[in-house]
């Protein structure tokens, strides 16, 4: 058996959609190998069309990005730090440091979603479990909610692939919980650096996690849950070893909807001024 | 031992490219600063997504901002008894305003046959389902406006129900000036409420711009179409003049790396185009007195600017550094 087995909550059935619990992805590097499982299985269960094949030359990454033919990404980081307290063989010894960190990436069902909000259609909306969800019946391509995500993982699927033209991202599985079954990303992770359940209790695993690594030498172990900012939290989040910008992840995400004062102020501004000008052009150059 | 070969023409290129610049790049070969790599971020990989928006959204900024302010104009000249002027540009905002932007927006569409889906809900948090409304308000007011007051000039029907017509007319153009308005600005509100850094850090200067531009170039349809009047030419100085103070705003408001897709790159060169041939420039020919050209000067540069801002847009976005560099500000 891997990890906790039958135990963890990634092998159980459970009846979190049923019961309106708040569920989430922990996700942690410091046990990742690469494997890639998670894509894979993703875009097998979801059906997700292929999105090309190139070689980055960017480490083992030849994905790229999330979108919106890539639910999971697997990042491969290298990086010119040891790696917490770990013994180097003696053939490393005179080298430079390095470490390799791998982190599979999603969508992160923020507490306040920039896409959600965005959608003009009502095609976007919030499950049970409190994830974000794209009906994609509904969605009509408008193209709104990919420059409206802080992260950047939901994108218009061009044509031709199956289903073009609409919008896609993480269902987190939805059509799989509402079964009690867990999303098949978590389901295939064999070292359970995915781990699926209630978010509560993933938090608490999440900061543990981060002690138990930096008593181990991992001095730059944080979680990567961005509470403070307008986004309030997310609902799949990371383990990240050194700085956020390193992951591609922004350091401090905002829904852009907190920008929408000024900026309708602004308009309104100039809607009234442009009626005054226009009345004092017929009254004074009549 | 070297041949007349494509094949061995290739290998010498190579050979020589290697010999000059060090390396020889490709996909899929990075070896630019060794085995760590340095670009910024992931591999250089856009944090935020560029929009994916392409030429009819700036042609529909465009149109949408004509077609909004004619109808403030036309309300104007209504008020003030130039029937003429107002008829022409309740024409002028009907067509642009009720014809091109519809098409133009659902062109744009991913799916466009599910392009009243649009109208399903009503969500005063995003922008561009505030448009989709503010647009068919708009021509819902726009179009009966029009032939309201095309039947109440041409007196087809007599008495009452002429009166009727007349009441009708004013009060759907009125309408149509105030979603009208709205129409012309609420682009910028749009496209500054993003994550696109070079957006979101202008958004109090971008429904000046939009809303001023659809002005300017609303008169100076008008004044292309014989329309030389002093009230048209006024509004040309005002939008002229307001442009000009936006590029000053511009070159003085700068962020730095986060917003360096307004000032570099070609993006950079379109909405400086753009800002000069509707500020400045058509500023001083209208001082000279030469109107038609100061028009076309301020449609030109309407024009290009809406394609330049959507082009910062997609550098923008595509930039990480800028994404961190908004997010450090």
């Amino acid at each position: 058996m891997i990890g906790e087995g039958l135990q963890s909550t990634n092998q159980r059935k459970h009846s979190f959609v049923q019961d309106r619990v708040e569920v989430g992805f922990f996700t942690d590097p410091s046990v990742c190998i690469g494997c890639k499982a998670c894509e894979v299985a993703c875009k097998e269960w979801n059906q997700v069309p292929d999105d090309g094949f190139m070689w980055s030359g960017n480490s083992y990454d030849n994905t790229g990005h999330l979108g919106a033919s890539t639910w999971r990404h697997v990042m491969f980081l290298e990086q010119d730090r040891a790696k917490g307290n770990q013994i180097a063989g003696p053939m490393s010894l005179d080298q430079d440091p390095f470490r390799w960190v791998f982190l599979s990436d999603v969508c992160k069902h923020c507490e306040e979603a920039g896409c959600l909000e965005a959608c003009p259609t009502g095609s976007i909306v919030r499950t049970e479990v409190g994830s974000v969800l794209v009906q994609n019946d509904v969605c009509n391509g408008c193209g709104y909610c990919v420059v409206s995500c802080p992260f950047g993982v939901i994108d218009r699927r061009p044509a031709p692939l199956p289903d073009s033209g609409g919008a896609f991202k993480c269902t987190f599985c939805y059509d799989r919980q509402k079964s009690g079954l867990v999303p098949a990303c978590a389901k295939v992770c064999p070292t359970e650096s995915i781990v699926f359940g209630r978010l509560d209790d993933l938090r608490a695993r999440g900061a543990e996690r981060v002690q138990q690594l930096q008593q181990s030498g991992y001095n730059d172990a944080q979680l990567y849950d961005p509470t403070e900012t307008s986004v309030r939290g997310i609902h799949a989040f990371f383990l990240i070893l050194g700085e956020p910008e390193a992951y591609g992840l922004p350091p401090k995400p905002q829904i852009p909807t907190i920008y929408l004062k000024s900026a309708w102020t602004s308009a309104f501004a100039t809607a009234i001024a442009s009626i005054i000008a226009t009345l004092l052009a017929f009254a004074f150059f009549s | 031992m070297t041949t007349n070969s494509p094949s061995e023409k290739r290998l010498e290129e190579l050979r020589e490219q290697a010999w000059k610049e060090g390396v020889v790049a490709g996909r899929g070969v990075d070896v630019a600063g060794g085995p760590i790599p340095s670009k910024p971020g992931y591999y250089g990989q856009p944090v935020v997504k560029p929009p994916v928006w392409t030429w009819e959204v700036p042609l529909y900024f465009f149109f949408g901002g004509i077609a909004g302010m004619s109808a403030v104009i036309a309300s104007g000249a209504l008020i003030f008894h130039h029937v003429d002027l107002a008829r022409e540009a309740m024409w002028l905002a009907a067509i642009s305003g009720g014809i091109l932007s519809p098409i133009l927006l659902i062109m744009d569409l991913g799916r466009p046959h599910l392009f009243l889906n649009m109208l399903r809900v009503f969500k005063h948090r995003s922008a561009m389902s505030m448009g989709a409304w503010i647009l068919s308000a708009f021509g819902a007011c726009a179009v009966p406006g029009l032939i309201a007051l095309e039947l109440h000039t041409h007196q087809i029907f007599p008495g009452t129900l002429d009166q009727l017509l007349r009441l009708a007319a004013g009060t759907f153009i009125f309408g149509s000036a105030i979603f009208g308005t709205l129409l012309a600005t609420y682009t910028g509100v749009l496209i500054g409420a993003t994550t696109i850094p070079a957006w979101f850090l202008h958004r109090t200067l971008l429904p000046i711009h939009f809303g001023t531009a659809g002005l300017g170039s609303a008169a100076a349809v008008l004044e292309l179409l014989g329309y030389r009047i002093a009230a048209l030419n006024f509004l040309g100085f005002y939008a002229a003049a307001v442009e000009s103070a936006l590029l000053i705003w511009l070159s003085v408001d700068k962020h730095g790396v986060a917003d360096r897709a307004i000032h570099e790159h070609g993006s950079g060169w379109l909405i400086r185009i753009g800002e000069v041939l509707n500020g400045p420039l058509a500023l001083i020919l209208r001082f000279f007195g030469l109107v038609p050209l100061a028009a076309i000067s301020f449609l030109i540069g309407a024009l290009v600017s809406r394609f330049g801002w959507i082009a910062v847009g997609k550098v923008s976005g595509s930039d990480p550094e800028s994404v961190f560099a908004a997010e450090r500000y």
